[in-house]
């Protein structure tokens, strides 16, 4: 059975098993609907121009674990932000695990969504915040919604910095042959809260797995969030990551994008304003070989005046990978003074490697500042030998020039612990040992 | 120290040198002077080991050991620097880190520890005092933004900090007020010894106000056409290049 029937034929099994309150079950049958009309994306589609998910599609994947999966925490720790105090919520093929997380309640809540979705004391946020800013149109967000259960909960309450970062991570076993997993996460900051998040996704073995991923974000006035998404898993390892973040006045939310791992790599990053003296930031780092690919497409909705908005991709391919860069700039006839900037710089270290980069700015306000630039190079032939000059071997010159060409992205990262580990990940990802200590 | 022997060399299959000969020993300053498109810098970019270049024929010894197959950090290791006429910016990498990097895989390649932390602050302050270089400049990325005189004043820095064997100067008074020039020039003469050489490339005979060299050499056309002491750098600046021409072809 091709997997778009199968997940159509199992919804209702599935609609059984979860037991949830009658208003999300027509949110669940609305976006199944939806689903079922549409199917998955193909490359006639303008947005899925450069990215083809029918190879993976092929394979036989459960999409429901048949047992409970336990890990040693041992054989994971390294994928932690290890030296620093953090609360966890980890999730083992899609299934909560108590033992290797660290969650709480007290007075903010960091959890899980199966809770959120089900118990009483949260209906009003659910029915607040649930389903509000994530596409009611695009098919596998409708998807995910669909099947939506299990995933992180956090709701920071007002004027709440919390104390230290908060670490989102999808563990699969690869105890299934395939397995896809579809874990919802909501996240709710309230006005003049902060918090950071690191999410990520990582298979212990080399059985495919596919994760369509739906992240919601709500950040009230002045909120600050800090959002790292570090993908860096194995190559037989597919991720659509759709996130959706709602921004109200004055508050200031950035999203840095990690891509080293993984077969294909999709991230929809997409930014809605409502308030005033917003600011937006994304970035993004992908460095990739072999047959790997990695495709950014984001979305800045400026609907309001006076808000800002920062991108700033940078792309390093080798072997046979391909990267896409699409990023969508709306700035809606209100949004006068808005100042949107985005940049995407790209290195071939292949002539196998291929970039298909697009702007797209679409401006109805006529007193704005907006900016847009895309490069695609090589790596500087007089830099590699100024540095082996003055002693550097070569592969540690081109080692060093490629972690320089992604400072601008690393340089932003706020928590210390974090931008050690990524420094680590891209000189593991570039075959040095060296401290990048810049 | 360094033989350079019948070198002959080529870029897209244009003869750039050909046939140049010179022997600098340990304690000497040589200055190869010559009109522009003479192929000074093709020399200095060789001798470094660039590889945009290709050695037809001849040889590069140093200290007894024929450097033609050896990589340009590999020659860096044997004591082999450049001071670059155009060095290049390095966003993202501090003027620290990278003289950092560059001394410790030094000392790797040598099998030597990497350098103690204060022993390099230590080192990295004296010389940046020699070079009288604000400390706010290590801080900055590389050659990024730096203006002329900030750029080679930087080059002579890494030079003492990699304490070479033989350094080259390619151009370096080029862009220099007659301060920085003083600053560098007297930055050269302080790192040199009894055990090291200096190869000073220029067009001008005003470094060599500073620096002075035992021997000068003209080079023109590929070819060293004319040696002599410190005074014949004094008679080209006064004649130009034109008599040593007309004095080879007659």
């Amino acid at each position: 059975m091709e997997l778009r029937e199968k997940l159509l034929a199992s919804f209702m099994a599935f609609e059984e098993k979860v037991d949830v309150a009658d208003a999300l079950h027509n949110v669940r049958t609305e976006a199944l609907k939806n689903f079922e009309e549409k199917g998955f994306p193909t490359k006639k589609e303008e947005a899925w121009k450069y990215t083809s998910l029918n190879a993976l599609l092929k394979n036989d994947f459960s999409i429901f674990p048949k047992k409970e999966n336990n890990i040693d925490i041992k054989d994971v720790k390294k994928y932690f932000l290890n030296d620093l105090d953090t609360y966890k919520v980890i999730f083992v093929d899609g299934i909560f695990n108590t033992f290797l997380s660290s969650t709480t309640h007290d007075g903010l809540d960091v959890c899980l969504m199966s809770s959120a979705l089900t118990k009483p004391k949260y209906k009003m946020v659910i029915d607040t915040y649930f389903n509000q800013v994530a596409s009611r149109e695009e098919s596998l967000t409708t998807l995910n919604t669909a099947f939506a259960f299990e995933g992180a909960y956090i709701n920071i309450p007002k004027s709440r910095v919390v104390d230290k970062p908060i670490e989102i991570i999808y563990f699969s076993t690869g105890n299934e042959a395939a397995l896809m997993v579809q874990p919802r996460n909501l996240v709710i900051v309230g006005e003049n809260a902060h918090v950071q998040i690191v999410e990520r996704h990582q298979s212990l073995n080399d059985n495919p797995v596919l994760t369509n991923s739906v992240t919601e974000i709500f950040a009230q006035k002045r909120a600050i969030v800090d959002y790292y998404k570090i993908q860096n898993d194995v190559q037989t390892a597919n991720l659509i990551d759709n996130t959706y973040i709602s921004q109200k006045q004055e508050s200031r939310v950035a999203v840095h994008t990690f891509s080293f791992g993984g077969n294909l790599t999709r991230n929809n990053l997409n930014f809605f304003h409502h308030g005033e003296r917003i600011d937006s930031t994304l970035k993004g780092i992908t460095i990739i070989g072999d047959k790997q690919h990695v495709d950014h497409y984001t979305l800045v909705n400026h609907e309001q005046p006076n808000c800002e908005s920062h991108q700033n991709y940078k792309t390093i391919l080798d072997g046979q990978s391909t990267g896409v860069f699409n990023g969508k700039i709306f700035v809606e006839k209100e949004a006068q003074k808005t100042d949107a900037f985005q940049q995407n710089n790209n290195i071939l270290l292949s002539d196998k490697a291929t970039v298909n980069a697009k702007p797209q700015l679409e401006i109805f306000a006529d007193d704005v500042k907006c900016s847009h630039g895309c490069t695609i190079g090589q790596l500087d032939e007089n830099a590699m030998f100024y540095m082996q000059q003055r002693g550097i071997p070569k592969k540690e010159a081109k080692a060093l020039l490629m972690y320089a060409f992604t400072s601008e992205v690393t340089s932003s990262i706020k928590i210390p612990e974090l931008k050690a580990k990524i420094a680590k990940i891209i000189a593991t990802k570039l075959g040095v040992n060296m401290g990048f200590d810049l | 120290m360094l033989t350079i022997k019948n070198l002959h060399a080529s870029v897209e299959g244009k003869e750039i040198l050909r046939g140049i000969n010179l022997e600098i020993k340990a304690g000497e300053v040589h200055a190869i002077m010559g009109p522009n498109g003479a192929g000074k810098s093709t020399l200095s970019s060789i001798i470094a080991g660039n590889e945009t270049y290709e050695v037809t024929e001849g040889e590069i010894v140093l200290d007894g050991e024929d450097l033609s197959e050896l990589a340009p950090d590999e020659r860096a290791h044997k004591g082999v620097f450049l001071s670059f006429q155009y060095p290049v910016e390095i966003p993202g990498v501090s003027v620290t880190n990278f003289i950092k990097t560059a001394i410790n895989e030094k000392r790797k390649a040598n099998g030597q520890e990497e350098m103690p932390a204060n022993e390099m602050l230590k080192l990295i302050r004296e010389k940046s005092e020699l070079l009288e270089m604000d400390r706010k400049f290590l801080s900055r990325s590389l050659n990024e933004g730096f203006s002329g005189g900030e750029k080679k004043r930087n080059e002579i820095f890494q030079m003492a900090m990699l304490d070479p064997k033989i350094a080259i100067l390619d151009e370096t008074d080029s862009g220099l007020d007659i301060d920085a020039l003083r600053i560098v020039a007297n930055g050269v003469n302080k790192l040199k010894n009894e055990n090291n050489a200096v190869l000073v490339i220029t067009h001008y005979q005003r470094l060599l106000d500073y620096i002075i060299p035992d021997f000068v050499h003209v080079l023109i056309d590929g070819k060293i056409v004319k040696t002599g002491g410190a005074d014949l750098a004094l008679e080209l600046e006064e004649k130009g290049y034109d008599w040593i021409k007309q004095e080879q072809e007659a």
